[in-house]
């Protein structure tokens, strides 16, 4: 009965996000009230429906409902419950459900924040995220329903993939989606600005804070899908460019270039044309990342069961909206009114490089993801493009870009001084210089590229504490003076220098475990030590171990740090035993911000088992750095001139008739 | 400078890294990247020792050989040929006998290849696409066999 409740609400949701996507859009077109005020109630009724298919499916889930045939091919009655809840969205159907869910969710919350919105521009906007709406609702209810049943139901049902029995799968998918979809409420935004022809500064002061949610959201998904597969598959990487990651990567890229636009096109009204094509863009890429990960068109070390044939059709949705969307845009692009003008050394010349290097590897990594396909569909041959395509291109290309991070902000609008902002960096520079020598002289094992990667780093953060310095007006000022004035500045500058510095933190942790990490294979048998950096490793044996559902081989190994006992830790190999699948459950253990890594290969004919095990030096720095991004972001989402839903300043209101003077 | 100047040199010094990165990416491409064989192309194919390719296909029955330390060694097969692997370090855990496997590393002069990473699947039912769509092509491939 549940189930059916949730199928027919799916179906209630389809027709309303129908009304939703047509009766705004003709109100707003022919100036009919009645028709543009339709669009907010449907967008809520629209949230509740899509909410309460969710929850029944999330009910047929935690009650185990094996006749459903979504349930039992994912679920098992022994699964712990925190399994069976999340196991929800950890399959294909479910998942787009969730993608549903947060899209009509994001939609209800521009129709709640909204209100203070010109009525046609915010009709427009809901009628554009009310068509994304139909078309993946559609796209569930036709190929991927997860409420079909089967008869007669099985007693048990088949697992969920062990890989996904992770508290990973409760937080990567939920929070990499809020990026993804996020992104379409600054799509819905450009759109509606391009179906209106007008486009202002009041606009941009919109779509920043909800360019700024979605951007928080994705670098959080990354970041946590990142360290699970890190400690989930067991050898250790954390970053392997591989489609998957591409595609959530390339949204990531395009949505910092749009996020540093939409500042400039806020604060100068110039970049118009731009941030629109950008805001475009950006969701196009999500919908490309959503393509490229449910259709398996390419080989992945995280595909899933996938299926071709509903590939084609997300590619249909693909070919519609960005198709339709650069269309508008290249009908409508030339009546947007050109902005401001600007000296090219300034906080916009800044930001406009900013732009030009992330869009230029936004496409790098583009044609990297996508090149394999067009190869494929040209001449038959099979290629791969792996992690030396992308070291050699992205590389490159970012080490201009993170160079001129720190003048960024220290620059002044219209018209900056170069000259006077590099004295003032002087300091930080001589620093990261001092790094990248002290690096070469005392770190064994660091090459050249990794003393630069160490200096670039340190120049980073060192950057960002210098803005805030200089804004304090230190050292011309006492210490008192100092503090009054930096809690007097807006808290989108302090966003700014935390995640300019949490950049720099991400960057130490990668080019410290890529240069310096230690790596050791050994055949162990009880008893027997391994040696590496300054670690001993003894093993003391193997020891089974029976969970809720599955079995252990767990090895047991005892740490000495540099003579001294540091601790002990457990390795496994684990079989589920519903789908005999087996897994590796790597041991690891934090040192500092460094972690020792242990994982379990096959045992050998004379008793021995195969050990790897890796020391990975400020290794956890890389996902502490996208926390930091992640605390910049919210910092500045706090500034009481972004806050979401906060009243629009009066002149907001008359902005659009000075803009078009 | 005028202003008509100096937005010519800004938009050509754009244009310039724009083409920069532009040879830089085909360069990539062109030196970078890796063909995908089965064991049947390879006799067509002229691959010298050193170059990377990948290699997928079935993991031969009974093939699998535990050598000193890390080293296995096994064969990847399809209907028509058979190639040695050698591979020095942990294999995927969903490595097993007759599933599918992709492969990537060079041919060594005495004709064994030598692969640095063995793809992992996350699921039984997963094949990789090469793999898949050559088998279907050589008539060996039953969907959930």
């Amino acid at each position: 009965m549940t189930v059916e409740v949730g199928h027919f609400a799916l179906v209630l949701a389809l027709a309303l996000a129908l009304v939703q996507s047509v009766a705004p859009l003709i109100g707003a077109r022919i100036g009919d009230q009645r028709l543009m005020a339709m669009g907010a109630p449907t967008a809520l009724a629209g949230f509740a429906a899509v909410a309460l298919a969710f929850a029944a499916l999330v009910a047929a889930y935690v009650g185990s409902d094996f006749s459903v045939a979504n349930v039992w091919e994912n679920s098992h009655s022994a699964k712990p419950l925190l399994y069976k809840f999340t196991g929800t969205w950890g399959n294909h159907e479910g998942s787009m459900l969730l993608w549903v869910l947060i899209l009509a969710f994001f939609g209800a919350l521009v129709a709640i924040a909204g209100r203070n919105l010109p009525p046609s521009l915010r009709a427009n906007v809901l009628a554009v995220q009310g068509t994304i709406g139909v078309a993946f609702l559609l796209f569930i209810l036709l190929t991927s329903n997860p409420f079909v049943r089967i008869d007669p139901a099985p007693l048990e049902g088949r697992d969920l993939n062990p890989i996904l029995q992770d508290v990973g799968l409760a937080i990567h998918p939920p929070l990499l989606y809020l990026g993804y979809v996020g992104f379409s409420i600054s799509f819905a935004f450009a759109v509606a600005a391009l179906i209106e022809g007008r486009i202002d500064a009041a606009w941009a002061r919109w779509v920043r804070p909800w360019t700024l949610v979605a951007w928080i959201f994705l670098t959080g998904g990354i970041a946590m899908g990142s360290y699970w597969a890190y400690y989930e598959l067991g050898w250790g990487g954390f970053w392997f460019w591989d489609p998957v990651e591409n595609a959530s990567f390339l949204p990531w890229l395009a949505g910092t270039a749009l996020l540093h636009s939409a500042i400039v096109m806020e604060r100068r009204s110039a970049l118009k044309i731009w941030t629109v094509l950008l805001a475009i863009l950006t969701f196009s890429l999500s919908l490309l990342g959503t393509f490229l990960v449910r259709s398996g068109v390419l080989t992945s070390v995280h595909a899933f069961a996938t299926d071709p044939a509903r590939g084609v059709f997300i590619l249909a949705i693909l070919a519609i909206f960005i198709g339709g969307a650069l269309a508008l845009f290249a009908l409508r692009a030339g009546s947007l009114s050109a902005g401001g003008l600007f000296h090219p050394v300034s906080r916009e010349g800044a930001l406009v490089l900013n732009n030009l290097f992330l869009s230029t590897a936004t496409a790098t990594v583009l044609i990297g993801t996508l090149y394999p396909l067009l190869v494929e569909a040209v001449s038959g041959d099979k290629i791969s493009v792996g992690a030396p395509f992308f070291n050699m291109t992205f590389g490159p290309l970012m080490v201009p870009l993170l160079l001129a991070v720190p003048f960024g902000p220290l620059l002044a609008w219209k018209r900056g001084d170069l000259s006077a902002v590099s004295q003032r960096l002087f300091a930080a520079f001589a620093l990261a210089l001092a790094v990248v020598l002290l690096t070469l002289l005392f770190v064994d094992r660091a090459g050249v590229f990794a003393a630069i990667g160490f200096g670039l780093a340190a120049w980073l953060v060192l950057g960002a504490a210098t803005d805030l310095v200089l804004k304090s007006g230190l050292p011309g000022v006492t210490m008192r003076t100092a503090l009054a004035r930096l809690s007097g500045l807006p808290r989108s500058v302090f966003g700014t220098a935390l995640a300019h510095a949490g950049l720099g933190v991400t960057l130490l942790g990668i080019v410290s475990v890529t240069s310096l990490q230690v790596e050791h294979f050994q055949v162990m048998k009880p008893g027997e030590r391994a040696e590496l950096a300054d670690f001993v490793l003894t093993f003391d044996g193997l020891t089974p171990y029976r969970g809720p559902n599955f079995v252990d081989e767990r090895g047991h190994f005892t740490v000495l740090r540099g003579g001294a006992p540091a601790g002990d830790m457990w390795s496994a190999k684990r079989v589920y035993t519903a789908r005999q699948m087996p897994t590796t459950e790597a041991g690891i253990r934090t040192y500092g911000f460094g972690q020792l890594y242990v994982s379990l290969g096959d045992a050998t004919a004379d008793g021995g088992i195969v050990v790897r095990a890796w020391w990975k030096p400020l290794v956890t720095l890389i996902w502490f750095g996208a926390v930091l991004m992640m605390a910049g972001g919210t910092l500045s989402l706090l500034d009481r001139r972004l806050r979401v839903g906060a009243p629009a300043p009066r002149k907001a209101a008359r902005k659009p008739a000075e803009a078009t003077t | 400078m005028t202003r008509k100047q100096k937005r010519l040199s800004v938009i050509g010094g754009a244009l310039v890294f724009l083409a920069a990165a532009t040879g830089l990416t085909f360069y990539a491409l062109g030196q970078r990247t890796s063909y995908f064989y089965m064991p049947a192309d390879l006799a067509a194919a002229t691959i010298a020792p050193g170059e990377r390719i990948r290699l997928g296909g079935l993991v031969g029955k009974g093939s699998i050989v535990r050598g000193q330390g890390t080293e296995v060694t096994f064969a990847v097969t399809d209907a028509a040929a058979t190639v040695k692997v050698a591979y020095a370090g942990i294999l995927p855990d969903l490595f097993r006998e007759e599933q599918g496997v992709v492969t990537e590393g060079t041919f060594t002069p005495d004709g064994t290849f030598r692969a640095d990473s063995v793809l992992a699947k996350h699921d039984e039912t997963y094949m990789p696409k090469e793999v898949a769509d050559s088998l279907k092509e050589q008539g060996l491939w039953q969907h959930n066999e």
